[in-house]
C-alpha cells in the first residue's frame, strides 16, 4: 500500500449561508482545495463526497454526480459517503485507501451540509434519525437529549463539573472567535454563561445538566481536501502533509445495550489503530480536533484517545492544558462548538485545520508551535461509529 | 407646518400617564453589560437612524419589523399613537436593540415590536422581557396583547412563555393576539425576566450621555451575518 499525503486543501467559513445551495458550497470548498492543490494540468481521478442529509433536507440525492459535472471533473469517478456525522472522515479515509491501494492517483475528497434551510426542529429530528428507530428514535430521543443522559452519567462516574465543561466552552468560543472559518465568532465568560444570576438567560438549559453553551450550533459549510501518493507529493508547491495512520471502529447502536455507557470503545480503538498504524503514542500528538459536538465529549473523547487517564479530562481543561500553549492544544479551530458542525463536512474540516497546522500556515493567535503530528477524531452515531487519523509534517 | 392647536387637540390621542421605566443593566453571554432604559420622546430621531438600515434586510423579517417599528416611533414622536413608550438597550452606549408598546388601556399593554440589532446575546429576549416587567410590574397591567411576525419572535415568546392564544386580531391584520397574564409572567419571570438595578452610575451615564449608532455597513453585517466565500 502506498502511502498518502494531502497536497491541497480548501474550505468555506461555516454558519447560516442562506445564499448559497448545499452543491454551491461543495463546489466553493472543492474549487479552494483545488487551487491549494495547485494541480495545473492534472486532474482529479475520484471524488468522494461526504454528506449526511441531502435526500431529507434537500431533496436532493446523487450529489456525487452532481459535483462531478458542474466542477467540470467529468469522467472522474464519484461517490457519496454517509456515515452519520462521521461522514466526512468516512470520505476521507476511502479516499485515503483509494489512493493507497494504487488504482487512483489524485483523489478529491470534499464534506458538505446545509443545515439551515429548515428549521431548528427538524434539524434536531433530522440528525436524531440516526438513533435506533424502535429503540431510542420513537421515543422521541434527539442528541442533546443523548448527550444530556451521557453528560449525567459522566458526571456521576468521573465527577467532571459545569465548570469543566464551561472550561472547554469558553475555550473553544475564545478560539473560534480567532478562526476566520469559524460559524460562531464571538469569545462567551464564565460571568456571562454561569456566574451570573442573569445566565439563566444568556445560557438556558438544552437537555440538562447541558446548556446552551454546551452544545454545538447549527451550521451550514463545506471543506475539501486532495490527497495523492506520497511520492508524487513532494513535486507540489506546498508542504504535503502524510496520512501516517487511521483507525474506525463500531460499538452497539443503542447506548443502553454497551456494558458501560460512559465507555466510548469506538473512540479508543479507532485512535489505538491509528497510532498503531502511525507508530505514535498519544503523547506524541502536537494538535488535535476531537469531535465536541458537546463540550462533554472533548472531555471524554481526549481521555478515551490516551491524552488524559479516565476522570481526568475534565480536570485538564479546566487547568489550561487543553489550551493553545498547553500540554495537548485541542479544538485550537473552535471545534465543533464554535467553528460549527455542518454533518458531513465536519470529519474534512477537522483535517483541513490539521493540515494547516501542520504546515505551520497559521498566524500566531492560533498556531501550535512546531506543530509536527496531528489527531483527528470524528464520532458517528452517538460513539458506535469513530473515525481516527493522525497526521504527519512531511520534512522537505 | 403651522400648527393648528385646536386640531391638534383632536388628532392627538389621550396619553395614559405611566410610570417611569426603572433602568436595569444585565451581563451578556460575552460578558458586557447591557444597560436597559427608557428611551424619551427627543431620542426617537437618533433611534430611527438604527432602525433605518433594518428596513433593507430580509433575512428573519427585519424588514417588515423595523418598517412597522420606524411607523411606531415616528408616529410616537408626532404624537399620533396613544400612551407608546420605548425602551431601548445600549452596550458601552451603543444601540443594540429596541422595544416599544403602548397600553390600550389601564389594564391591558400591547406590545408592539421587538429590534436586536446585535444578534447572537439573546438581546431581543432581554428586551422582550424588560417590556413584560414595565406592563406587569411597574404598571401592574393584568395583560398584554402580543403578536410575532417571525418565527424566531414566536419561539421566544409564544412557545418559550408560553402563551395564550386568543381570537383578536393583529393590529395590522396579520395572525391574531396571544395574551400574557400575570400568572404566565410569574411563571416565567424566573427564568425568562432579569437584570441589576440600580445601574452603576458610570455605565447609566454612559447611556444616558448619548445614543451611539454604528454605520449601516456594522448593522447589516451584524443582523445578516454574511459568510464569505
Amino acid at each position: 500500500m502506498r502511502d498518502v499525503a494531502i497536497i491541497g486543501v480548501g474550505m468555506i467559513p461555516f454558519g447560516r449561508r442562506d445564499e448559497d445551495t448545499l452543491m454551491d458550497m461543495l463546489a466553493y470548498a472543492s474549487l479552494k482545495a483545488l487551487d491549494d492543490a495547485g494541480l495545473g494540468d492534472k486532474t482529479v481521478d475520484a471524488v468522494y463526497v461526504a454528506n449526511m442529509g441531502a435526500a431529507l433536507l434537500q431533496h436532493q440525492t446523487a450529489i456525487a454526480s452532481s459535483l462531478v459535472d458542474r466542477l467540470s471533473l467529468i469522467p472522474a469517478a464519484a461517490e457519496a459517503i454517509e456515515n452519520g456525522p462521521a461522514s466526512g472522515a468516512s470520505a476521507v479515509k476511502n479516499g485515503l485507501l483509494a489512493v493507497a491501494s494504487g488504482y487512483y492517483d489524485y483523489v478529491m475528497v470534499v464534506g458538505g451540509e446545509k443545515m439551515r434551510e429548515v428549521t431548528g426542529w427538524r434539524a434536531t429530528d433530522f440528525v436524531a434519525t440516526m438513533t435506533h428507530p424502535l429503540a431510542e428514535y420513537v421515543y422521541g430521543i434527539t442528541l442533546p437529549g443523548m448527550a444530556g443522559m451521557f453528560t449525567r452519567l459522566y458526571m456521576e462516574k468521573y465527577g467532571v463539573t459545569r465548570e469543566q465543561l464551561i472550561s472547554v466552552a469558553i475555550k473553544n468560543q475564545e478560539m473560534g472567535a480567532l478562526n476566520p472559518y469559524s460559524h460562531v465568532e464571538m469569545a462567551i465568560t464564565k460571568e456571562g454563561i454561569y456566574d451570573s444570576p442573569h445566565s439563566v438567560v444568556n445560557n438556558p438549559p438544552v437537555a440538562d445538566p447541558l446548556h446552551l453553551y454546551d452544545a454545538c450550533p447549527v451550521s451550514d459549510g463545506a471543506a475539501a481536501v486532495i490527497l495523492c501518493p506520497l511520492e508524487m507529493a513532494k513535486k507540489f508547491s506546498k508542504p504535503p502533509v502524510l496520512i501516517a495512520g487511521f483507525g474506525q471502529a463500531t460499538d452497539t447502536q443503542t447506548l443502553q445495550e454497551r456494558e458501560d455507557p460512559t465507555d466510548l470503545k469506538a473512540v479508543t480503538l479507532a485512535a489505538q489503530k491509528a497510532f498503531d498504524m502511525a507508530k505514535l503514542k498519544p503523547g506524541d500528538i502536537h494538535v488535535a480536533e476531537l469531535h465536541d459536538a458537546f463540550t462533554i465529549l472533548e472531555i471524554a473523547e481526549s481521555e478515551h484517545v490516551g491524552f488524559f487517564k479516565k476522570g481526568e479530562g475534565g480536570k485538564a481543561a479546566i487547568s489550561g492544558k487543553t489550551r493553545l500553549g498547553g500540554q495537548i492544544p485541542i479544538n485550537v479551530s473552535g471545534g465543533l462548538k464554535a467553528r460549527g458542525h455542518p454533518v458531513g463536512a465536519t470529519g474534512v474540516a477537522q483535517v483541513v485545520e490539521i493540515v494547516f497546522q501542520l504546515r505551520h500556515e497559521l498566524n500566531k493567535e492560533r498556531q501550535v508551535k512546531n506543530a509536527k503530528n496531528g489527531l483527528t477524531v470524528n464520532f458517528g452515531g452517538f460513539g458506535n461509529n469513530v473515525l481516527a487519523f493522525v497526521l504527519r509534517r512531511v520534512e522537505q | 407646518m403651522p400648527v393648528d392647536m385646536e386640531l391638534e387637540a383632536v388628532l392627538r390621542p389621550p396619553i395614559i400617564p405611566m410610570p417611569p421605566y426603572p433602568p436595569k443593566v444585565i451581563t451578556l453571554a460575552n460578558g458586557k453589560k447591557l444597560v436597559v432604559r427608557q428611551a424619551a420622546r427627543e431620542d426617537v430621531p437618533t433611534i430611527l437612524k438604527g432602525v433605518y438600515p433594518c428596513l433593507f434586510i430580509e433575512r428573519d423579517y427585519y424588514d417588515i419589523v423595523s418598517a412597522r417599528l420606524y411607523g411606531e416611533l415616528l408616529a410616537w414622536y408626532r404624537y399620533r399613537v396613544k400612551s407608546e413608550y420605548c425602551l431601548i438597550g445600549q452596550i458601552d452606549g451603543y444601540l443594540v436593540g429596541a422595544v416599544n408598546g403602548r397600553l390600550e388601556n389601564e389594564k391591558v399593554g400591547m406590545s408592539y415590536h421587538t429590534l436586536a440589532i446585535d444578534r447572537g446575546l439573546r438581546i431581543g429576549s432581554h428586551l422582550f422581557a424588560a417590556k413584560m416587567e414595565y406592563h406587569m410590574e411597574i404598571m401592574g397591567q393584568e395583560e398584554v396583547l402580543i403578536v410575532a411576525e417571525s418565527p424566531i419572535g414566536f419561539r421566544r415568546w409564544m412557545i418559550e412563555y408560553p402563551l395564550e392564544k386568543t381570537n383578536i386580531p393583529h393590529e395590522l391584520g396579520g395572525g391574531d393576539s396571544y395574551r400574557l397574564t400575570q400568572d404566565i409572567y410569574n411563571l416565567a419571570k424566573p427564568r425568562l425576566v432579569v437584570g441589576d438595578r440600580p445601574v452603576p452610575q458610570e455605565l447609566l451615564d454612559k447611556a444616558m450621555d448619548e445614543i451611539i449608532i454604528v454605520d449601516d455597513d456594522i448593522i447589516h453585517e451584524k443582523i445578516a451575518g454574511l459568510k464569505g466565500r
